[in-house]
């Protein structure tokens, strides 16, 4: 299978990470958007240990909304002392971490950076109310989705209702994927909530959208994460504990749910991780851990599928059979993913391979899952119109 | 204020109007112009019935700006009887709860209005026939 | 009074929203409870509803009962007094959703609870003229009730419409119409006002009382008709006593009047009051039967007309939704509900 690559000759260039910076997902009421970006970008420079980069990518999504600011790339590059360095802003939704990351990979792969950064950065609370909700729905078709009024939380309602219903699943059938990030968010000092629920607290959960409930969906709050890549021959001599990048992969779905063949099928998702396992050489048996994009919990079962840890319709199952738990066959939200380390919106790529990274090095803390070698993320745009997969592999 | 992209749409939002693949005969609402099943040109106009049924519902409480006036109120993923999907709320439910699979019939009604001064944005709304509730 | 070409309704669509708020809950909260009240219960529109998309959907109707092209509709002309746009007319906004643009005629018609039989009264003219072949009269309200007025009983949603053609492909022919206008200012509205005003007693025997028989009689003396005449008739109906007692004073019975006799279940709806009556009534016409219809609008003036009812109802009755079907589809609220769906509540 090809996944409907467009493979070229050329042999691009073996490219790792040597540094991860992020800032914890919160509320920030008083740091702005450019002071958010700038506290992840120096830790990644400081974990690298250098002092610049050739090219600046910027993961964004509501910025032009809510902070009635564009033109990130250069805003930022000179924010953080980094004035002339190519730089500019990669958007693809909540995507859009994952999409800069990418960029960075290609440019480093491509021999003409040498050392690129990835920073995603997101910041919804310098609007309040209605207006915060308005630019979460930025992602959809605004002409034949959001003009209706839809909320992404009653997208992902619109689903989960439709999965319960195909495959005979109720409420309590999804707590674990709650229950599971909450408990492992506990030892994630970045995470915006750390602290274990149970499953009654999960079916007690007020209704945000039926069936929704503020246990299946994640919280927003602002955050910024940030990775340095270069080749990976070089990064050996510079940090200890080089990751290598062993696939990076995009893939693109109908952006509008109404317009997919089937709504309960996350295409792209299952593009970008089949064309991540060809281009590192695995399968889906050998990840270690898979942080994925935990926006809502009927999102876990729908990626869990699509990614190959189950079948269609059986994504479910792994939320009650221990699974995703940090011992278990596929660890997954380990350092509490979307539903508790916080949604940072077009940030969620760069944390998620912040995290995957801290787990490779064996530096995850309370979070680490034991001794791993391959890890994913698989980042998504709004309900999946955009899939993002880098599969990371330990390199010593 | 927004008043071109609204008004552009007139045919689609009032009328549900698509358009048809010359080469499959896909039905396609949005239409696109490019058939999404065989990537071939698809112009040719298709005004669809309005009739459907409720692939799935749910409830919007927390609404975004514009359109907070009618919270809270439903939305539905609605399969149109000839094949394709569309996304709209769900109206005049009284104290019906809506179901998946529930037959539904198109009609016309405010989605929303650029505040106090700006226009009426009118389109596209589904509900239970009327003779199916009495 | 008869145009040069016979013409008649060709299609009917009626709309009435599907909330009631019964009259009790004015009282309730207004008199204690004790009013005796003027209607069981009024109809209130949705919070997505407004004179726009409630002509939308009688129009639809109406097109589907005479099955017609749209396209061939020359006018679409909407009578209201709640146009949702001061300027800026709701006829364009019907008119594309029927998809009878742009080879038309569009306008909004005022005059009270009579503006829907005066673009009647139009239409009969531009088709009966030959300047037509279809025309398309429209009377739809969302009428205004002040908190605690006597109008809050009854001010109303909902309406009709009606689609003039030639008479041989009507379901009624409309046989011959008569007008009968004063100035007599026994309610209005002011511009830029909220809530219209009214003379209280001043409205029944010099405005309605007056008006309504006097078209009524010239018309039926003109035609040499009698009440006896006619197997049903239509009055303006702002309550249900009102209606009543013209019927009388003309020579109907209670009888003729009862299936146009809808303000006891959906209120006063205005400019579509009497022609939703008619509605009511094709509903349950046989062919042959004549109508007397005579609309009343405050200003003031009465539109009489006068139908007889062909073979063709039975086919285009079932095409839509009947009258009865609107009124039966009924989800009661209370007053609280009432004033957040008529934005009473300042936010």
């Amino acid at each position: 299978m090809s996944y409907g690559m467009d493979t070229s000759n050329s042999r691009p260039l073996d490219v790792s990470i040597i540094g991860i910076g992020q800032t914890q997902v919160a509320e920030h009421w008083s740091v702005s958007l450019r002071h958010l970006a700038l506290k992840a970008i120096q830790a990644a420079l400081a974990d690298a240990g250098v002092k610049k980069v050739g090219a600046l990518y910027v993961g964004n999504m509501t910025a032009g909304t809510l902070s009635h600011q564009q033109h990130l790339g250069a805003m930022l590059a000179d924010f953080a002392g980094l004035r002339g360095v190519e730089a500019v802003t990669i958007e693809a939704a909540e995507a859009s971490g994952g999409a800069a990351v990418r960029q960075a990979v290609l440019a480093v792969q491509s021999g003409v950076v040498d050392l690129a950064m990835a920073v995603g950065v997101e910041k919804v609370t310098d609007m309040v109310g209605s207006s915060a909700t308005m630019a979460q729905t930025n992602s959809m078709d605004a002409d034949y989705e959001s003009v209706h009024g839809i909320t992404a939380a009653a997208l992902g309602a619109l689903l989960m209702r439709r999965y319960m219903h195909e495959h005979g699943v109720g409420l309590a059938d999804f707590a674990g994927f709650s229950v599971n990030a909450h408990a492992n968010a506990e030892g994630n000092p970045f995470a915006m909530y750390r602290r274990a629920i149970s499953v009654d607290t999960y079916l007690q959960a007020p209704l945000v959208a039926d069936p929704v409930n503020l246990f299946d969906s994640a919280p927003a709050g602002d955050g910024a994460a940030a990775v340095i890549v270069c080749r990976t021959e070089r990064a050996r001599d510079m940090v200890p504990h080089p990751v290598r990048v062993a696939a990076s992969a995009l893939a693109t779905d109908a952006p509008a749910v109404h317009d997919r063949r089937d709504p309960l099928y996350l295409a792209a998702a299952n593009l970008a991780a089949g064309r991540a396992y060809m281009a590192a050489g695995i399968g889906p048996d050998q990840l270690n851990l898979l942080e994925l994009h935990d926006s809502f919990t009927v999102m876990v079962a729908l990626q869990l599928e699509a990614a190959g840890f189950a079948p269609r319709g059986g994504g479910w199952i792994l939320a009650g059979n221990g699974d995703i738990a940090r011992q278990g066959r596929i660890p997954i939200s380990t350092h509490g993913g979307l539903k508790a380390r916080g949604d940072a919106g077009g940030a969620t790529g760069v944390y998620q391979l912040v995290e995957v990274v801290q787990q490779l090095r064996g530096t995850a803390g309370r979070c680490q899952v034991p001794d791993p070698h391959w890890g994913m993320a698989l980042n998504l745009g709004g309900a999946g119109g955009t899939a993002v997969a880098h599969v990371l592999e330990r390199l010593v | 204020m927004e008043l071109t992209r609204h008004w552009r749409l007139h045919n689609q939002r009032y009328s549900l109007v698509g358009e048809q693949c010359d080469r499959c005969g896909a039905r396609l609402f949005p239409p696109r112009d490019v058939c999404p099943e065989c990537a071939e040109p698809a112009q040719e106009l298709f005004t669809f019935s309005g009739r459907g049924q409720v692939y799935s519902y749910s409830t919007v409480y927390s609404a975004p700006e514009g359109y907070q006036e009618y919270a809270p109120y439903s939305v539905a993923l609605v399969q149109l009887e000839e094949g394709p999907m569309v996304t709209a709320q769900l109206t005049d439910l009284g104290d019906d709860k809506p179901e998946i699979g529930m037959p539904v019939e198109m009609v016309t009604r405010r989605l929303r209005a650029d505040g106090d001064q700006g226009v009426i944005v009118y389109g596209y709304k589904f509900r239970k026939h009327v003779k199916d509730i009495i | 009074m008869v145009p040069n070409r016979p013409v008649g309704i060709v299609g009917y669509g009626a709309y009435v929203p599907r909330y009631r708020l019964p009259a009790s809950e004015v009282a309730r909260v207004w008199a204690g409870g004790r009013d005796e009240v003027p209607v069981r219960e009024k109809s209130v529109p949705g919070l997505d509803e407004d004179v726009v998309t409630m002509s939308i959907e009688a129009a639809r109707h109406a097109v589907a009962r005479a099955n017609i092209d749209p396209r061939l509709i020359r006018a679409v002309w909407v009578g209201s007094e709640s146009h949702p746009y001061a300027v800026k007319p709701t006829s364009t906004i019907v008119a594309e959703a029927l998809g009878a643009v742009p080879h038309t005629q569009a306008a909004d018609w005022e005059f009270a609870c009579k503006a829907g039989t005066e673009a009647l009264q139009a239409a009969i003219g531009l088709v009966g003229s030959g300047m037509a072949r279809y025309a398309l009269s429209i009377g739809m309200d969302t009428a205004q009730g002040r908190p605690g007025d006597a109008l809050e009983y009854t001010a109303a949603a909902g309406g009709a419409a009606l689609l003039v053609g030639p008479a041989e492909e009507s379901l009624a022919t409309l046989n011959a119409s008569y007008s009968y206008v004063t100035d007599t200012p026994d309610f209005w509205r002011r511009a830029e006002e909220s809530y219209p005003s009214h003379g209280d007693r001043f409205t029944g025997e010099p405005a309605y009382f007056r008006h309504i028989s006097a078209a009524g009689q010239h018309l039926m003396d003109a035609l040499g008709a009698k009440a006896g005449d006619y197997r049903w008739a239509v009055f303006h109906q702002p309550n249900i006593k009102f209606p009543q007692r013209v019927a009388k004073m003309l020579g109907f019975s209670a009888e003729q009047i009862a299936p146009g006799l809808l303000v006891g279940d959906i209120g006063n709806v205005y400019a579509g009051s009497c022609i939703i009556g008619l509605t009511g009534i094709l509903d349950v016409a046989q062919p042959g039967e004549r109508i007397l219809m005579v609309s009343y609008g405050s200003g003031a003036g009465s539109d009489a007309f006068d139908l007889t009812v062909t073979d063709r109802i039975e086919d285009s009755r079932d095409r839509a939704p009947l009258t009865q079907d609107y009124i039966r589809r009924r989800t009661q609220i209370d007053y609280a509900t009432y004033t957040r769906y008529r934005h009473k509540l300042k936010t």
